[in-house]
């Protein structure tokens, strides 16, 4: 059978805005952010890389509420972490407790004045061996090369298994669409960033230790807001600055003795001139 | 045979379009539920999994209970649970399709289920529930439909069923025991990591279950003309009895553990659901009424001229089941998420949707249970008479 160019032309156009001009042509319509799979990915040129990632908390440096707020912004800001009210449908990446909620089982019957009340700061730990990623029947939730605990939000199924499973509270659900808007019709991302993509309902989301930075050369961008306070390395590099600390400095991780060995240190304090 | 199920009387299609009225109330709550997302029920980022997840648990023990009649009746050609055996085992099916319904309603993106044999995880107790649970499901309906059908043309069952039938044997008890691992693998959740957490999921489930049978079969010999044998309902009652003095004795076990080593990590969630934590008792009526059922139900089981009677073991079963349904269905789950990870408490109470829904799986359940006897029954009285 032959065909002249008209028709020839016609079945390429049509086939070309159904297959490739058809995906941008879609995308552009429901564009809202951006699409997971165009996250720049780790091991990419420039980008920076590390046997296990890890990070330290320095409480000395945290001196007030702002130091505190400053950090947790950065990152619930840049990811388009969604502010639900509803303390029970909380989506949180990086926040704070006191002392007895962030260390239980470390609290003692006296204790060092102040320390009671301190805001420490918790993020998920990037477990060396995390229960998380073994509990998950999808591997919605994997620990890539570098140490990072990953999460797929295409793939997660919102089974929950592995907040069950995390003894450091570090997953979030989410319990409503945050894409959504509350009963005053405020979006539950305040301000959206369009470099990041935002999730759906039904699944489970958590700190990256900001893989999408790594890729970039960049920080985690906590720890750069953090004038020092949260100090982020390779755990694997005898030379790196968190090892000096670690040499250094007395710290302690949470929940040690569940053997998950948590990638977060933190420096209590109380000897701030160290 | 599935024949048998589209003819009845009027009782029969009252009940079958109560229970259609039932599931199409849950089916609109779960619409509800899908659109908003399970933001609509109790639960919450410290109680992460509620009542679906715990109804699922006591459901996974009721399938595998049914093994309690099929065990003595083909190892040990126990002849007087002949007529009951199909009973268990269609039970079991009724049980297993909950089981999954109750996953399937609990999931935050139901579309994406698949997922789990997209992409098999074996390092996942998940991963093996559901083989587990599927594979139990299979192998009843074979067994079950197979042995029928053989009766019902007055011919012994095929040789090819009996390693089936010994296979699934083997099967019932691991479907609960990979289901409390579930639980019992997890670090930090102190109430759930329990190397005990198994055997009393199975003892659990062998006293509810069978509890449930006693019931079905009572309730089956007042409505039709089949009667079940009162010796098999009796070996029931003995056997429901054993299993729920086991059942109470392990509770015992996790309690002195707590209590006498006097970790308070240990003994949090067990204070939280019989005491109240931190001013936080919503479950303590609760879990006090599955206390005194347990009481009240052994009392009654363990005295044979009690039990004999069997308007009181009618009574005791729905002690034991109610009681155990309590602890499992509801306890079991919330208590582990309570105190959370930072040891705060945050309390869980199902809502109104989430109610509808689980009722709605409950009366799919019953629907499928309504059906598969109405055919067992109808090819047993046809048989007989």
């Amino acid at each position: 059978m032959s065909i002249d160019r008209r028709v020839f032309l016609k079945i390429a156009g049509i086939t070309t805005a159904f297959g490739l001009g058809g995906s941008t042509l879609i995308n552009g319509l429901k564009k809202r952010g951006l699409e997971a799979s165009e996250l720049p990915f780790a091991g990419k040129q420039g980008g920076l890389t590390a046997k296990r990632w890890g990070m330290v908390v320095d409480m000395s440096r945290f001196r007030n509420e702002h130091d505190i707020q400053r950090v947790i912004d950065a990152c619930h800001n840049i990811h388009n972490v969604p502010f639900f009210k509803n303390p029970k449908h909380e989506v949180k990446w990086i926040w704070t407790d006191t002392f007895n909620h962030t260390f239980p089982g470390m609290e003692s019957e006296f204790m060092m004045e102040g320390l009671e009340e301190m805001p420490f700061l918790m993020l998920c730990n990037h477990c060396k061996e995390p229960a998380c990623v073994r509990v998950c029947p999808t591997q919605a939730t994997f620990k890539r090369k570098d140490g990072i605990v990953m999460m797929d939000m295409h793939r997660c199924i919102g089974c929950r298994f592995c907040m069950a499973a995390c003894p450091f509270g570090a997953r979030s659900f989410n319990w409503r669409d945050p894409r959504g808007k509350d009963e005053d019709g405020r979006p539950f991302i305040r301000k959206l960033n369009p470099e990041y993509p935002t999730r759906m309902k039904g699944v489970v989301e958590k700190c990256t230790f900001c893989t999408e930075r790594l890729a970039k050369g960049l920080q985690p961008a906590c720890a750069e807001k953090s004038n020092g306070g949260l100090v982020f390395g390779d755990l694997e590099d005898p030379d790196s600055e968190l090892r000096e600390i670690l040499r250094t400095r007395y710290t302690v991780r949470r929940k040690q003795e569940l053997g998950t060995q948590p990638s977060v240190y933190y420096v209590i304090g109380g000897n701030d001139d160290v | 045979m599935f024949e048998k199920a589209l003819t009845g009387s009027k009782r029969y299609w009252i009940w079958i379009f109560v229970l259609l009225a039932v599931i199409g109330a849950g089916f609109l709550a779960y619409l509800k539920q899908y659109e908003y997302g399970l933001g609509l029920t109790g639960m919450s980022r410290d109680v992460s999994w509620g009542f679906y997840i715990g109804q699922f648990t006591f459901m996974v023990g009721i399938a595998a209970s049914g093994v309690m009649l099929v065990l003595p009746y083909y190892l040990h050609h126990y002849k007087k649970f002949g007529r009951l055996v199909i009973l268990g085992e269609f039970l079991a099916i009724s049980a297993v399709i909950m089981c999954m319904l109750f996953i399937f309603v609990d999931l935050g993106q139901p579309k994406r289920v698949m997922n789990v044999m997209l992409h098999p995880t074996l390092n996942s107790v998940m991963f093996w529930d559901m083989v587990v649970l599927m594979g139990y499901l299979v192998l009843n309906v074979i067994i079950g439909w197979t042995v029928l059908g053989s009766e019902r043309k007055g011919t012994p069952p095929p040789g090819w069923i009996k390693p089936l039938i010994y296979l699934s044997i083997a099967w019932a008890p691991s479907i609960h025991t990979v289901t409390a691992f579930l639980y019992a693998g997890l670090p930090g959740r102190h109430f759930w990591l329990s190397a005990i957490m198994a055997a009393r999921f199975l003892s659990s489930a062998f006293a509810s279950g069978p509890a449930l049978l006693i019931i079905l079969a009572l309730i089956i010999r007042k409505l039709t003309k089949f009667d079940p044998g009162k010796e098999a309902i009796q070996s029931l009652g003995k056997i429901v009895t054993y299993f729920m003095l086991t059942s109470v004795f392990f509770l015992g076990l996790e309690f002195f553990t707590a209590f006498y080593s006097n970790i308070p990590s240990h003994m949090a969630s067990f204070k939280y659901l019989y005491a109240g934590l931190d001013g936080h008792n919503q479950l303590v009526p609760l879990m006090w009424i599955s206390t005194i059922l347990a009481v009240v139900s052994i009392v009654l089981l363990i005295n044979p001229k009690f039990r004999e009677n069997e308007k009181i073991l009618a009574l005791a079963s729905v002690a034991v089941f109610f009681s155990l349904w309590i602890d499992k269905g509801f306890g079991l789950v919330i208590g582990g998420f309570i105190p959370n990870m930072f040891e705060g408490v945050t309390e869980y109470w199902p809502t109104q949707p989430e109610m509808m829904i689980s009722m709605g799986v409950w009366a799919i359940g019953l629907l499928v249970l309504t059906v598969l006897y109405k055919i067992a029954i109808t090819v047993k009285e046809e048989v007989e008479l």
